[in-house]
């Protein structure tokens, strides 16, 4: 038996294969969704990662019962996603992949996702903690973590640039730091709960050779929508409850005046700032 | 007519700008009506007035201390009794999310980032970084629309307006919820919020340590201090000065980046602003590439002689 005080912690990531945004990005097609070639796993995702591995360590890792279950939604190569984060040292992970969701908006994503996270309890026993990056780098609406605490009636702790769990009376609590724009808080909730974490929270770590050969030995579940149970007019481009109209590249910016400083450089600043009627 | 219920988290007054847009906004889609997430008292009741609400909805107690969930359900359970053609929120992260829980109590469309809401309700945003335009709609139940900082003209405040009407809204179970379990203030600068300033002095790795350039222009100009994530990241300024992908989207008339490089991350925060000046050593630094007027030179004495050249027209 685990004492009480530290049992072991079941803990699910959600990871998302989102186009590099060091590459130009394009909207395409009628519904303007994402081109996805040159994807990646999210950067902010490595966070929520880092955060996950680093509980899960804390409280002896895999080999003492602890789960960190790597959870994409996503075509056949946001695969990628997951492998990545297996690769990074996810102990397993859960591919969520239908056509049907193609075109999901945040309420289809955060239906979808709280089932299959429903559906990793079924298999794995109940989740303690689900951890998402603080935003998507595609979508970055930051809806789809507030969402799923509200579908799943987790406490919601986002934005968290500090994470701990603590065990207060042998239960565990997660205990939190938000930078607010006039304060910072500390923040505690019962398990379980979601989390976000921010790029503040930790320095995630980089696959190595060990980690890579080991991935391959990991497993990887599939689900479909209807392992779920998830009813696809309910996700995917016709259950959204939002749609885009129309889109277009913002124009790009006229190429401007630049100047070398001759040693007047801030002079001719306010002059140009006076031009422009900007002091 | 039908009404638009705007959320408002003003603890006291002078009313921000960025809520007297939102009242504004709504003032151009229906009748403005507003979910204070704080008690009002008279003088706060005379200023929404002023600025067009019409009825306020109060909850029946404190929301402060647990996060969103109570606000999000304060907010819905307004919104049943108010039927609103609309909701709109500012688009800080704590009201998106707010907004993200609001819309699945309502089964209710939400969209995030908007810089106009047309009388039909169909909303223009910017996406990808700041790098596309799009145009969406919510499609089912009643839009619940986030609306960036400095996207309309605030309305003046007209101090004749009839008081508005009270509701107060009984506190229901929020379910689950994190509680706030200690608060730490942080200084108060005196200069205007980052997210809907209208001039911006940002610094970068290149301010090696020494923000005192940039406050001083930045004081200068009446504009907010920015940074890059580099220059919050080594202590130099506080986190919440970070503009970019994980810190504030700003969309000011004007921002000076000084010592910047223009990362792809930085960029996504202030691409739309109206008038970029970038000041680098390095003429190959990408924010150039963005810069409406680029000054290759030091910070050092770029930013000085700006500021004293300011002081000598003014003197
Ligand atoms: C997940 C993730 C999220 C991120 N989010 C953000 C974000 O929100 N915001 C953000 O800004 N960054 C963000 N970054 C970091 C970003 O990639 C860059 O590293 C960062 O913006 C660099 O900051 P900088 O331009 O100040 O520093 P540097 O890239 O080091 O550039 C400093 C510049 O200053 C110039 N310089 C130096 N000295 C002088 C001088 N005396 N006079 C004039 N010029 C001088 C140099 O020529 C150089 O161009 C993020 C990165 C990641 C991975």
């Amino acid at each position: 038996m685990q004492e009480s005080a530290t049992r072991p912690l079941n803990i699910v990531v959600l990871v998302k294969h989102v186009p590099d945004a060091q590459f130009d990005r394009h909207l395409t097609g009628p519904g303007h969704t994402l081109d996805r070639a040159e994807s990646i796993l999210s950067e902010l995702d490595e966070y929520a990662l880092e955060a996950a591995l680093q509980l899960a360590e804390a409280r002896g890792g895999e080999s003492a019962g602890n789960r960190v279950t790597a959870l994409a939604m996503g075509p056949a190569a946001a695969v990628n996603a997951v492998k990545k984060s297996l690769q990074i040292g996810a102990y397993a992970g859960v591919h969520l992949a239908d056509d049907a969701l193609a075109g999901s908006d945040a309420a289809g994503t955060s239906l979808a996702l709280a089932a299959a996270v429903r559906a990793v309890a079924e298999s794995n026993g109940p989740v303690d903690l689900v951890i998402t990056g603080m935003a998507s780098t595609d979508g970055e609406t930051s809806l789809v973590p507030a969402q799923l605490a509200e579908r799943l009636q987790l406490a919601q702790v986002t934005f968290a640039s500090e994470l701990e769990v603590a065990d207060v009376d042998g239960a565990p609590v997660v205990k939190a730091r938000r930078d607010g724009d006039s304060f910072t808080e500390t923040v505690e909730a019962p398990l379980p709960a979601l989390v976000s974490v921010t790029d503040q929270a930790n320095s995630p770590r980089y696959p190595n050779f060990k980690g890579i050969m080991a991935a391959k030995k990991k497993p990887v579940t599939v689900l479909t929508l209807a392992d779920i149970g998830v009813d696809p007019a309910q996700v995917g481009h016709d259950g959204a409850w939002t749609a885009v109209a129309a889109s277009a590249p913002r124009p790009p910016r006229s190429q401007g005046t630049i100047i070398t400083d001759d040693g007047t450089a801030g002079v001719q600043l306010v002059e140009y700032l006076a031009a422009q009627k900007l002091i | 007519m039908a009404s638009v219920l705007v959320f408002l988290d003003v603890p006291a007054l002078p009313l921000p700008r960025a809520a007297r847009e939102l009242l504004t906004l709504a003032g151009t889609v229906g009748e403005p009506v507003v979910a204070a997430a704080h008690r009002a008292d008279q003088a706060m009741l005379d200023a929404l007035a002023s600025h067009g609400a019409v009825k306020v909805y109060e909850p029946a107690g404190e929301l402060d201390t647990v996060l969103v969930a109570a606000k999000a359900a304060f907010l819905a359970d307004a919104a049943k009794t108010e039927q609103p053609a609309a909701i709109l929120l500012g688009n800080s992260f704590e009201d998106r999310e707010i907004a993200a829980r609001t819309g699945i109590k309502l089964g209710s469309g939400v969209i995030t980032d908007a810089v106009a809401v047309a009388p039909d309700l169909a909303v223009t945003k910017s996406v990808l970084a700041g790098s596309y335009t799009s145009t969406c709609r919510v499609r089912t139940g009643t839009p619940v629309i986030t609306v960036k900082a400095n996207s309309v003209e605030p309305a003046p405040a007209d101090p004749a307006a009839a008081a508005p009407q009270r509701v107060e809204v009984p506190l229901s179970d929020a379910g689950p919820a994190a509680r706030v379990t200690g608060r730490s203030g942080k200084r108060v600068s005196g200069r205007p919020e980052l997210a809907e300033a209208r001039v911006i002095v940002a610094g970068g790795r290149g301010m090696d340590g020494n923000f005192g350039p940039v406050e001083d222009l930045a004081d200068l100009l009446g504009g907010a201090v920015g940074a890059s994530r580099a220059a919050t990241d080594a202590g130099w300024i506080e986190h919440s000065a970070q503009v970019g992908q994980t810190g504030k989207t700003v969309s000011p008339q004007l921002y000076i980046s000084a010592g910047i490089s223009g990362a792809i991350q930085q960029k996504a925060g202030m691409q739309t602003a109206k008038v970029i000046v970038a000041v680098n050593k390095d003429a190959d630094a990408p924010v150039f590439e963005i810069a409406d007027f680029g000054i290759v030179g030091d910070v050092f004495s770029v930013l000085p002689q700006a500021a004293d050249e300011i002081r000598k027209r003014r003197a």
